[in-house]
């Protein structure tokens, strides 16, 4: 073998390692920081966005297809869960604010909840989806975890689910806070609430990026609707279907 | 560091043995969460203490935490071009519709309680200063 194809072999080996694609994943998602940096924070400029485009090239172009990757990169998702238990600091930082603000915020989540997961149903139906699809849309609203679980209980594609969560977390991220201002929503905590029980935690981090109590709101709005959409999918499925 | 990522997980444990045990359809990780919140509300818990340490370094990267499953969009993208309309409006249709419902919702009450809170600044009118 000549020293040119070995060489070639090696990098390609060591690119296709979990220690490449976790090294293809932090690089990706620095280059998203940077952007985000040089552009001064733009909307557009989510460090989640660049990294997933940086890595869906690079595993298309080393032919590592989705599954093994998912496996390689179980290093970095499995800090999801603890992650989600540190939502507790944020929210008790602000846990002063809380008060006069705990009956507005479980009945709208409820609300959120059942709203969310009723019309994601009826418009894909409307528009000709089939009821798989369906199924597979109803949780979205929930945290990934959660929204890949609900799915698998109901009879939707549960990979795809996780999917949907990340789209609507990725829209969340680029225009919650001027939807919110646009629709005359001026309490941080309000704000903070409504984007994270529609679009769980990459909505939370763009909201804890925005202000502290805004993501502390978001991340007790993810925490909650995870809970009401997991207690009202099984009664609402019933009307639906 | 580590002792503060040990809290974490130690809370996260807890959260999955009361979903197992009790049976019910919540992830760990969110009762972990909540009784995390009852843990930092009885210590009255620092921003020097460890746990809050780690836990508040993890948020600020929590991003990086959803590529992995992020990256399946990538690999979905067949599925999602096949019925590409039905997806995408329902997706950004019931988001919205989801969002004013929270928020309305919760501004409404408060409003009913005689407890409305504005805490942006003022806009801006336009009018040269």
């Amino acid at each position: 073998m000549s020293p040119v194809a070995h060489t070639a072999d090696a990098v390609l080996e060591v690119a296709r390692s979990p220690l490449g694609l976790i090294a293809i994943t932090l690089g990706g998602y620095q280059l998203g920081r940077w952007l985000q940096a040089r552009t001064g924070g733009h909307a557009l400029a989510q460090p989640v966005v660049v990294a997933i485009a940086v890595v869906g090239t690079a595993i298309t172009l080393l032919d590592v297809d989705y599954p093994a990757y998912l496996d390689a990169a179980a290093l970095i998702s499995f800090w999801l869960g603890p992650a989600t238990v540190a939502l507790a600091i944020p929210l008790h930082r602000q846990a002063d604010q809380l008060k006069g603000f705990v009956v507005p915020l479980l009945v709208a989540v409820l609300v959120g909840a059942v709203v969310s997961i009723t019309s994601a149903v009826l418009i894909a139906r409307a528009l000709g989806a089939d009821e798989v699809l369906q199924r597979t849309l109803a949780p979205k609203a929930a945290t990934t975890p959660v929204a890949i679980a609900l799915a698998d209980n109901l009879g939707g594609i549960p990979p795809l689910a996780a999917a949907f969560a990340i789209l609507i977390g990725i829209v969340a991220a680029l225009t919650a806070p001027a939807v919110l201002t646009l629709l005359r929503v001026r309490d941080r905590r309000a704000r903070g609430l409504a984007v994270g029980a529609v679009s769980h935690g990459i909505g939370a981090s763009r909201m804890l990026r925005e202000d502290e109590t805004e993501g502390a709101f978001a991340g007790l709005g993810m925490g909650l609707s995870a809970l009401a959409t997991s207690l009202v999918l099984p009664l609402v499925a019933l009307l639906l279907w | 560091m580590i002792r503060g990522l040990t809290y974490l997980i130690g809370f996260q444990v807890v959260g999955e043995l009361v979903v197992r045990i009790a049976d019910v359809p919540v992830p760990g990780a969110v009762v972990g969460m909540l009784l995390c919140f009852a843990w930092l509300r009885r210590t009255r818990a620092g921003d020097d203490t460890a746990l809050v340490r780690a836990g508040s370094g993890l948020l600020r990267h929590l991003q990086l935490l959803f590529v992995p499953a992020g990256v399946g969009i990538v690999a979905y993208l067949s599925t999602l071009r096949a019925d590409a309309l039905p997806i995408s409006v329902a997706l950004v249709g019931s988001w919205l519709l989801g969002l004013v419902a929270v928020a309305w919702t919760a501004i409404g009450l408060e409003r009913l309680t005689g407890a409305p809170h504005d805490d942006l600044p003022a806009p801006d009118t336009g009018t040269a200063r």
